[in-house]
């Protein structure tokens, strides 16, 4: 496998397949039928319900008869001034979690992918947070992070930092940066594997040569592992975001969207709209804006590494 | 590009697998869509009906709330025993899944009763997903029963249900701690006196912040912010049904609150708190004073959960300039209005709801029936609490009654917080409040 | 390959540091779930309880289920439901993930961009959307409170994450030895099975990982769908330990606890698959 020109390689090569023809497609079909059946036997009918609900002004679950209002449920998204915040809540939360769960699983993932002894009981703990349920850790940190008998509070004086407890969850922006720590702490891990399982897709006698050549280790890692493992990274970036556009369960357990709505994003309020409030024709609309604002994040970023070719859009 | 590469993109795409792929997609989404649309701009509606009063019945009730599982087991054992062709399935769920779970289910008419809160009626009520009752309401129970209880489950004078779980907050205070403080408990009967004693608290030492409260953004909040609107003489809503709370008495309450907070009376934890917080800050023996539903009593005199056992004590509501109501947290039993079977679950819910099986099981949860606080059997199971709760289970006060409720309660959360956390200042948070509210109250 | 002493000590430490960030809040939900009730609303952080009890765990392995408020037994019941549900969610879906993917990954066909696309969304969709709808069609076909009925719901959320990273997983593999087998005389579905799915292990694994994660999980339908231990999951019955009126971190951490192990011993159990030299003679050239 060549190490450069990835981007350009395969398509020669279809050229070269292109022999396939009528049987590709056939072949193609048979794959996807079953993948198919599984998804949309089951959801079809939900995912067109809910869309057509979001065209009307339905206040209840129960069928009857509602007016029809077109797009106006989706306009109104833009004139609701509650939306605004929740939608920075949610921006800030993307792009913190995602980052930091990149950040810290491309490092955690070269040094557990270097020559560390004992490297399975490393590697092993790494599996930890992913193994505990999302309930738990919101519980655990909500515990943790509690003002009067919280863990952090008792850690920070027994090292002498700060005698008077901090109530983490206490103010908006802090109880957020909270959040999203929790968050990162759990969900750093499969970013790791992810990147591990990328890792060993690069050659080691690439780096040899690289060190032949007198590359430094930050070079080589800035320009050799790094663009190696860009189709890694754009998977991890698409999934990451768009769980992080869809978190809801953490913030249910350790904050309930408070304080002062400072931790409420876009899918917990979907929920207050749809479930606790009973719009559901609002609360269908707020969740096809979802898919289309990750659907458009997505390609952003598929653009940006170069991974066009995975969405057709190269 | 070369004719023969052309060619065989043409072959890919013209015939065979696709195109069946295609029509087979697009039928799917066709019909899946006029699926979906069937019901929303037409048809429809309840298809709920009497029954024949026998068969099987399901019910959506609380876990761990009032009456524990065991119990309501125990009731729906006897009830089966006297109505030998009614069987009754019962599903138990946490109070947060009890709301999502009705509105869910409603459209497949899962259950035949549900257990509601005593802020969902007007909810449930307009969007039919309970039945309205009121004809089924006997005349004698209007006599009988509390005040609170009879206000739960209506809505603008239509009953939607029958009360069966009473609760309100009351004020519990350690002993000990105002021993220590030479606080005497008598001064606890106004809000004026709960602040002086607190101060005592501090200033002597026993406690560092001797209040703790359930002030999370949640409904807790409200319940507690409600408490003290009534104490001040506030209302939620004026005699049109608009926002009344930013005036007098609703102020002056949000006030207290953030002032006990600035001095340093109220535990700065109190703004993350639940009720579940609050009982183990009051039996870690941190906090003197808190206000908390019925079950906080047995807790913090358990010694298995608490380190104050033995010197807890129970009062009822401080007063304040304008009285002194308790905030009505009852829970009532409700009909589906999609059930098919209403009057098998009518009975089921008349039996659970009498006095014989409430006085049974009044160590769970106060009865609803006012003759019963004279029985010496019910006063027996719970001494203290019965006495405070014969005075306040007559005085409730009600969050507003209206059909989107919740959407309003969130709103009224987020201000009262923006408060309690200093970011504005209680009138401002309550004007703005208003101001948000008041296009949901005239819908 | 000699590396220098720096630079062992350098990712030994680092090594360190991780361990301690990982395990600290682990700790301490573990001795959370052996601290008694008195202990974990005591004025001052107890590092250690005075007197540590087994009693919660004891309470889910020895008593007997039957008669609800027995949290403890019914969590035993939830975290056998859990295996069940996650395990045949993941089978499922991994299967027909790696099968899809791979026609999305190698093969050209008309609508390849507009299904891969259609997929996605429907995980990207909030499952709040769903429920009603969703809850409506599992009434209908009987399988509300049923493993089967959330193991269907589980594979559509499941399944196009399954795609999307297998099918980006074998572009990154290179296409010369499938190519190979094929001028060998091997049909496409051989090759595929034969050459490229023993190539893609790592990738098949990290994706069964996290797919099953996403159904050990799941919270929101599981609460909606399920009423009884027939099918209440982990994360249902958990959540069932605290109420408005009674709440023991303790029981919590100890539910959390248990839950961790089957995944972890799972995770163990295939972790080799993932690194560990399969691949790095394979792909030269």
């Amino acid at each position: 496998m060549s190490a450069t020109g990835v981007a350009t390689a395969p398509r020669k090569k279809r050229g070269r397949r292109a022999s396939g023809g009528k049987g590709e497609a056939r072949f193609a079909f048979l794959l996807l039928l079953p993948a198919a059946l599984v998804v949309f036997g089951v959801v079809l009918y939900p995912v067109a319900r809910t869309f057509v609900i979001s065209l009307f002004a339905v206040d209840s679950p129960l069928p009857g008869s509602y007016a029809f209002v077109g797009l106006s449920n989706y306009t109104r998204v833009f004139h609701d001034p509650a939306f605004y915040s929740v939608l920075g809540n949610t921006l800030y939360f993307t792009l913190v979690s995602t980052g930091a769960e990149l950040a810290l699983g491309i490092a955690v993932a070269l040094l557990l992918n270097a020559p560390l002894r004992a490297r399975w009981f490393w590697r092993s703990l790494v599996v930890l947070p992913w193994a505990l349920p999302t309930i738990v850790n919101g519980a655990l940190w909500r515990w943790i992070y509690n003002g009067q008998y919280g863990a952090l509070n008792g850690l920070l004086g027994a090292l002498h930092v700060s005698s008077t407890p901090v109530q983490w969850l206490g103010s908006p922006f802090l109880a957020l940066n909270m959040v999203i720590f929790a968050d990162v702490w759990k969900n750093t891990s499969i970013v790791v594997f992810f990147i591990l399982a990328g890792l060993q897709t690069i050659p080691a006698d690439l780096y040899e040569s690289a060190r032949i050549d007198g590359a430094s280790a930050w070079a080589a890692f800035w320009r050799l592992t790094l663009p190696l493992l860009a189709p890694s990274i754009a998977v991890v970036l698409v999934l990451r975001t768009i769980e992080a556009f869809k978190v809801f369960d953490i913030i249910y357990v350790m904050t309930g969207g408070g304080p002062a709505s400072g931790t409420q994003t876009v899918a917990f309020y979907t929920y207050l709209q749809a479930f606790s409030n009973q719009l559901f024709g609002y609360g269908a609309a707020l969740a096809y804006l979802i898919v289309l604002a990750v659907f458009g994040l997505a390609m952003v970023y598929l653009r940006m590494l170069r991974q066009g070719q995975m969405a057709g859009v190269e | 590009m070369s004719l023969s590469e052309t060619s065989q993109r043409l072959e890919v795409v013209g015939t065979g697998p696709t195109r069946r792929v295609v029509l087979t997609v697009g039928g799917g989404l066709g019909l899946a869509a006029f699926l979906a649309a069937c019901g929303v701009s037409g048809g429809g509606g309840t298809s709920g009906g009497a029954g024949s009063g026998k068969g099987t019945i399901r019910a959506l009730v609380m876990k761990q709330a009032g009456y524990s599982e065991a119990d309501i087991r125990k009731m729906t054992g006897s009830f089966q025993a006297a109505n030998p062709d009614i069987k009754v399935t019962l599903d138990f769920v946490a109070y947060e899944a009890l709301h999502d779970k009705t509105v869910a289910a409603a459209p497949a008419g899962t259950y035949d009763v549900v257990l509601i809160d005593v802020i969902w009626p007007a909810e449930f009520g307009t969007k039919k997903i309970i039945a309205d009752v009121s004809s089924k309401w006997p005349a004698s129970w209007k006599e009988q029963m509390l005040g609170g209880a009879i206000a739960t489950p209506q809505y603008q004078s239509h009953f939607y249900g029958v009360p069966w779980i009473l609760d309100t907050k009351y004020l519990f205070f350690n002993a000990a701690h105002l021993a220590k403080a030479k606080v005497d408990a008598s001064q606890l009967d106004t809000w004026d006196g709960v602040l002086k004693a607190a101060r005592a608290l501090k200033t002597n030492g026993v406690t560092k912040y001797p209040l703790v409260w359930s002030w999370q953004q949640a409904e807790a909040l409200i319940c507690d912010y409600a408490t003290l609107l009534g104490a001040f003489g506030g209302t939620f809503l004026d005699g049109s049904g608009k926002p009344a709370f930013q005036n007098g008495g609703g102020v002056q309450a949000l006030e207290f609150m953030h002032q006990s907070i600035t001095d340093g009376l109220t535990n700065p934890t109190s703004t993350q708190s639940l009720e579940e917080d609050v009982r183990r800050v009051f039996s870690a023996g941190q906090a003197s004073m808190a206000m908390n539903w019925t079950y906080m009593f047995g807790m913090a005199n358990d010694p298995k959960e608490s380190q104050v056992s033995g010197h807890v004590e129970v009062l009822q509501t401080p007063s304040g300039p304008g009285g002194r109501p308790g905030v009505n947290g009852s829970m009532a039993l409700a009909l589906s209005a999609e059930s098919k079977n209403q009057d098998a679950a009518w009975k089921y819910i008349t039996y659970l709801t009498g006095q014989p099986v409430q006085n049974k099981f009044a160590l769970s949860s106060l009865p609803v029936w006012k003759s019963s606080y004279d029985d010496p059997e019910v006063v027996k199971t719970n001494p203290a609490v019965v006495k405070q709760a014969k005075k306040q289970l007559a005085d409730l006060i009600l969050r507003p009654q209206v059909k989107n409720y919740n959407a309003i309660s969130q709103v009224l959360q987020t201000e009262i917080q923006n408060a309690l956390l200093g970011k504005k200042p209680a009138q401002q948070a309550l004007n703005d409040a208003a101001d948000k509210t008041a296009p949901l109250l005239a819908t | 390959m000699r590396h220098s002493r720096s630079y062992m000590i350098a990712i030994h430490v680092a090594a360190v540091v991780m361990a301690v960030v990982i395990l600290l809040p682990f700790a301490w939900l573990v001795i959370s779930s052996v601290s008694p009730a008195t202990d974990l609303v005591s004025s001052h952080v107890h590092w250690w309880p005075a007197h540590p009890t087994l009693s919660r765990y004891k309470a889910v392995f020895s008593s007997s289920v039957g008669g609800g408020d027995n949290v403890a037994a019914n969590f035993r019941l939830a975290m056998v439901n859990s295996l069940i549900v996650a395990g045949a969610t993941t089978a499922i879906s991994l299967t027909v993930g790696a099968l899809g993917g791979y026609s999305f990954a190698r093969l050209r066909f008309r609508l390849r961009r507009t299904s891969l696309f259609t997929f996605l969304a429907v995980y990207m969709l909030p499952p709040i959307a769903l429920v009603i709808p969703l809850y409506l069609a599992l009434a209908n076909l009987h399988l509300l409170d049923s493993k089967i009925g959330l193991i269907l719901t589980y594979c559509s959320i499941v399944t196009p994450f399954c795609l999307w990273t297998m099918s980006n997983y074998y572009l990154s593999l290179p296409p010369d030895l499938e190519d190979a087998a094929r001028v060998d005389g091997c049909s496409r579905l051989g090759a595929l099975v034969r050459v490229v799915l023993p190539l893609a292990a790592p990738g098949l694994l990290t994706t069964a990982m996290f797919g099953f994660l996403l159904a050990w999980d799941e919270f929101l339908f599981a609460l909606i769908f399920t009423s009884t231990s027939n099918a209440k999951t982990i994360p249902v019955a958990i959540a069932e330990f605290t109420g408005k009126y009674s709440s023991d971190f303790g029981l919590i951490a100890a539910g959390g606890v248990l839950a961790a192990v089957p995944p972890v011993i799972l995770a163990l159990l295939f972790q080799r698959f993932i690194v560990g030299g399969l691949t790095s003679g394979a792909v030269k050239g």
